[in-house]
């Protein structure tokens, strides 16, 4: 049980003990892989299991365990160690009055620089891929980002300001979704006219899942939101006559500009603007669409903090007795949360069916909510410039993964790296939750301030318990 | 009343293997107050352990008697899986522990979504299915054409539920462990400065609740037939269910939780519909965690001001 | 109703209130009155039932039984066992402080002032929707909440650290702190949970200081739960004395320090004890009443 003793007295342990430590790692790992690493079932002939034993892999997993874990033990005994001659700010008796760190500097021109970024990527793609149809994966990759970021900033509302544990958000994005598919090829509502109506429509459903888990806390809240987006995924399957089940729904009007079809013929786009046809005009388009979107949720969110019903979040996640006491109607302000939050989460459910054209159960299912929060949660709760680094690397990512092709020449032809690509998620969110549990940003800025906005420390800041 | 005599033994045979998922949830909940998520997962995982395992010992090493084999599967099924849920607790919670409260339901959700991919990764995404083992039954009744049996799967599926609960509720109730983990969840710092072991004594719940899950594991499979890597989420879920109905940390509740859950189960698909069965869970969860979040057995909480 | 007191004396009137928990009756039928204007003090051992009564009053607990009735000023009355518990602040005007600090503790001190304030703001940015738009008088009333806040700062002295988070304020201060923000509400009755418990001996001076400026300046009475008997002795123009949740005593300071039956409710002594304790409850009084 010698590895199970780990902490910062350890910091100074010799090179022999950390290869002890690691080796006990490495044989945890063995026994971890025995025997689900071990052997592969393969489905033979007569549909009868064979085993195919597969140790070198496992020579090869435990080798790697024993590496991760002599380098994080170095890596910890130096921070331990640095960590020892510089006090907290919290061991201060008196208030620190400390110079904006280089991180801090960094981060009052990230968002500029972000928006920028944002604003123009789709004329870096076409510039650095020598063409606009070149660079269609990256503005699609683009509108992907874009859409979490959206859902994310959506769902902080909930989460990072009021404090409400939500897993179920993906149900608002479904409800969205549906909203603009059910309306738009039932009545032909053109895409504008669906949008506010599938927010409105998210807002309601908000509030009618709100309203019975006002009392719940935490993680009890957490699971009933789930359950509710559980039950409406299967609704939304084993309704065949209004949702079409598990086929879902397709051939659902595609996306226009402002009216104007992205077609090639006479009164398409391209024709009315002079310009040569291109399928990627509508990729182009919707880029924007979720980039203003998104930015639409960023400011109306950065808005409502400075108003009271967003300090009434915050309050409510900090302490909701005292916040009964001060005479705040906590109902409907959870409420107000909760409609808010669905409202974007539809918003993004509609772009996301105008992109797709086709949707269906599936791609509404727990992974997504998941994703989500662990999205808000990563980029540190209420912090809207981490929430948006969050999204680009939980889904930027994984991504990449499907780049790095020359892993074949390693493993061989039949490795295929997107194949990893939810398993190095999953470890992902284990490890920065261990590394930052709170948070790439863990500071609160104020909303007011009579002389200065100072960053509050994040341990001081609570996560809510409703 | 045939039908329903059926559907009885059949929802009891679920309602066995929910409860044993169920405890490993109540059990975390109740000592360190987190709900783990990837509990489901662990079970699904431990499936995969005995199916493979019991390939092993048939079909590698020609072991003949299926009843030794199985015996074999299940205590060697019950260590594997219980390493698992005590690296997974080492390396995803315990560092966790005490830090900002979101970050362990994060990293639960991490593990889980680790779990099943892992499994997809190195076992494939199809279903696998095990060969025939322990057919036939006892006939109970056989009237009109309708047969109600009890089958040896199922007598075996409760036998076993039956003595591991009897054992296990020794464990908890009658040994130095089981006070030490009272002691945790009624308080830890003061269980640490009674000089109890806590970080031990968590691993241990956790060592204990694998062990447990990995029980239903290698009895889901005997029962089934057929495992895929997806099949943590939906028992999970319905075991915590359970765990919910009958009071979270409760061990009988956790029990009592689980045959209801399974009774329900199998009723609702006999006599209603067999498309709304995890509808039917899921609405449970959601109406007992609202109306009754204490559950059947559980203490009710005030509200402290 | 048959209240012993004229009405319009009363801002608070609590008539067989009753709070069963199970099988413990922790208030057993007590009634009692909080004058107009007066600081009210409620004491008595621990577990005698006094933040029960709190919580019944500000809504927290739903009463077993009794009748809570709170007037105001221009006679309108409320029944606050009838209230939502947000309503008792909102409606009634009966703000609150708890015994554990509840400060927002990761909002800064000049935020937790301007929660305090939410109704009339929430108006102001008309209920968010115009706020949001940027029309209305939404900057203007939030401008006033800050100079109200300020106001109150000043008065508590921690204007100079209004941008720092709460959860940093000394213990003191964070106790001032939370007595400004329910004052923030304008309420008609200020409850304290033992405002001064954990202050030394300067500090719970200028606690009994800014309590009297409430009283006299602000007009708001005062209903406090308080250990400290130099505290209770030297401000309150009234006291009640609980007892495993019965009433025990009434009256003034002066009539509760000889009251036997208070002595021997503190100290579970012989009545021929209390004259000793007496003298030693009298004795605290002149020196602390020297330095105020």
């Amino acid at each position: 049980m010698q590895a199970s003793r780990t902490g910062p007295s350890d910091g100074a342990a010799s090179f022999p003990d950390i290869l002890r430590d690691a080796g006990l790692y490495a044989l945890v790992a063995l026994g971890l892989c025995i025997p689900i690493v071990s052997f592969r079932t393969e489905l033979s002939q007569n549909s009868a299991l064979d085993l195919v034993p597969r140790w070198g892999l496992v020579a090869g997993l435990c080798a790697a365990v024993f590496v991760v874990r002599v380098l994080q033990r170095l890596v910890l005994a130096r921070r331990d160690a640095r960590k020892a001659l510089t006090p907290s700010a919290h061991q201060a008796t008196e208030a620190v009055h400390g110079e904006p760190n280089a991180g801090q500097r960094v981060s009052r021109l990230a968002v500029p620089v972000f928006v920028g970024f944002a604003l123009g990527l789709p004329l870096i793609a076409v510039l650095a891929t020598g063409g606009l149809s070149q660079s269609r994966y990256w503005i699609d990759l683009g509108i992907l980002i874009l859409t979490y970021v959206m859902l994310g900033w959506g769902l902080n509302i909930v989460v990072g300001l009021a404090g409400l544990l939500d897993l179920g958000y993906v149900a608002f994005y479904a409800v969205g979704a549906y909203a603009y598919a059910l309306l738009s090829t039932t009545f032909g509502l053109s895409f504008w006219v669906c949008l506010p109506l599938a927010g409105l429509f998210a807002a309601l459903w908000g509030m009618l899942l709100g309203f019975p888990v006002l009392r719940l806390r935490g993680d009890y809240l957490a699971i009933v939101t789930l359950a509710f987006g559980e039950i409406i995924r299967l609704v939304l399957i084993n309704w065949v006559d209004l949702t079409g089940g598990a086929a879902g729904i397709s051939s659902i009007p595609r996306a226009t500009f402002f009216g104007i079809p992205f077609t090639a013929g006479d009164d398409g786009f391209a024709a009315r603007f002079g310009l040569t046809f291109d399928s990627m005009h509508r990729n182009v388009f919707l880029y924007y669409l979720i980039l203003a979107l998104a930015l639409l949720t960023n400011a109306v969110t950065l808005r409502l903090r400075r108003l009271p019903i967003g300090r009434a979040w915050e309050a409510l996640r900090e302490d909701e007795i005292a916040c009964r006491s001060l005479g705040i109607n906590t109902t409907t302000t959870k409420l107000t949360a909760f409609a808010l939050g669905a409202m974007f989460g539809g918003f993004a459910g509609s772009f996301f069916a105008v992109r797709q054209g086709f949707i269906s159960p599936e791609s509404f299912n727990f992974l997504e909510s998941a994703i989500i929060l662990a999205i808000v949660v990563l980029g540190g709760m209420g912090s809207q410039v981490g929430v948006a680094v969050a999204a680009i690397a939980m889904v930027g990512g994984p991504e990449m993964l499907r780049n790095l092709g020359f892993l074949k020449a390693i493993f061989g032809e039949g490795f295929d790296p997107s194949e990893y690509r939810l398993l190095l998620f999953g470890l992902a969110m284990v490890a920065m939750m261990v590394w930052r549990p709170r948070g790439l940003i863990s500071v609160r800025v104020p909303s007011v301030a009579l002389k200065e906005r100072r960053a509050i420390a994040g341990s001081l800041v609570r996560e809510g318990h409703g | 009343m045939d039908v329903f005599l059926q559907q009885l033994i059949n929802g009891l045979t679920l309602g066995s293997i929910y409860g044993l998922i169920a405890i490993g949830y109540t059990m975390v909940f109740g000592i360190i107050g987190m709900v783990n998520f990837a509990h489901g997962d662990v079970f699904m995982v431990s499936s995969f352990v005995a199916l493979i395992l019991f390939l092993l010992l048939t079909t590698w090493l020609g072991l003949s008697s299926i009843a030794l084999a199985l015996l074999i599967v299940l205590v060697l099924t019950m260590v594997l899986t219980a390493l698992w849920g005590w690296a997974i607790e080492r390396v995803a919670y315990r560092p966790l522990r005490g830090s900002f409260r979101l970050a362990p339901l994060i990293s639960a959700i991490g593990v889980s979504i680790f779990l099943s991919n892992f499994v997809q990764v190195t076992q494939g995404a199809r279903n696998k299915p095990t060969p025939p083992m322990l057919n036939g039954g006892i006939t109970l009744l056989d009237q009109g054409g309708y047969a109600v049996t009890l089958s040896y799967k199922q007598c075996l599926i409760m036998a076993v539920t039956a003595v591991l609960l009897l054992g296990f509720w020794y464990l908890v109730q009658r040994t130095s462990f089981g006070r030490a983990q009272r002691a945790c969840e009624q308080d830890r710092r003061m269980a640490a400065l009674l000089g109890i072991d806590v970080d031990r004594t968590i691993s241990l719940t956790f060592v204990l609740g694998a062990a447990l899950a990995a029980v239903a594991g290698v009895l889901y499979l005997l029962y089934y037939g057929v495992v895929s890597f997806s099949d943590g989420f939906v028992p999970g879920v319905k075991a915590f269910t359970a765990a919910v109905l009958g009071g979270i940390g409760s061990l009988p509740g956790a029990v009592l939780g689980g045959l209801i859950i399974g009774l329900i189960e199998t009723f609702w698909s006999a006599y209603f519909s067999i498309e709304y069965k995890d509808v039917a869970a899921f609405s449970i969860l959601a109406i007992v965690l609202i109306f009754m979040p204490s559950g059947i057995l559980g203490r009710a909480e005030v509200e402290k001001v | 109703m048959t209240a012993p007191i004229p009405q319009r004396d009363a801002v608070l009137t609590v008539e067989h209130l009753s709070m069963r928990f199970g099988g413990l009756l922790a208030v057993n039928d007590l009634s009692f009155v909080v004058r107009r204007g007066d600081i009210t003090a409620l004491i008595g051992p621990n577990g005698a039932g006094k933040t029960t009564v709190f919580n019944c009053i500000t809504g927290f607990y739903k009463p077993t039984e009794g009748m809570l009735t709170l007037r105001h000023a221009d006679g309108t009355g409320h029944l606050l066992e009838r209230l939502p518990n947000h309503a008792v602040n909102r409606r009634a005007r009966v703000a609150r402080t708890f015994q554990n600090i509840r400060l927002f503790q990761g909002m800064t001190v000049l935020e937790n002032l301007l929660v305090a304030q939410h109704a009339p703001l929430m108006r102001a940015s008309g209920m968010t929707v115009l706020g949001l738009l940027g029309v209305g008088g939404y900057r203007s009333a939030e401008a006033a909440a800050i100079e109200r806040a300020k106001a109150w700062l000043d008065r508590i002295g921690l204007i100079a650290r209004a941008d720092d988070p709460a959860g940093d304020l000394p213990y003191g201060a964070q106790r001032r702190l939370e007595i400004a923000r329910a004052m923030c509400t304008e309420p008609v009755l200020l409850c304290l949970d033992e405002p001064a418990a954990g202050l030394n001996p300067r500090e719970s001076l200028e606690l009994n200081a800014l309590l009297r400026h409430i009283r006299d300046v602000d007009g708001t009475s005062v209903l406090l739960i308080e250990h400290d008997m130099s505290v209770v002795m030297e401000i309150s123009d009234h006291v009640v004395v609980l007892d495993y949740g019965v009433k025990i005593a009434d009256g003034t300071p002066g009539e509760i320090r000889s009251d036997p039956r208070v002595i021997a409710a503190y100290l579970g002594v012989e009545d021929e004890e209390i004259e000793a304790v007496d003298a030693e409850v009298g004795l605290t009084v002149p020196v602390t009443g020297a330095e105020a």
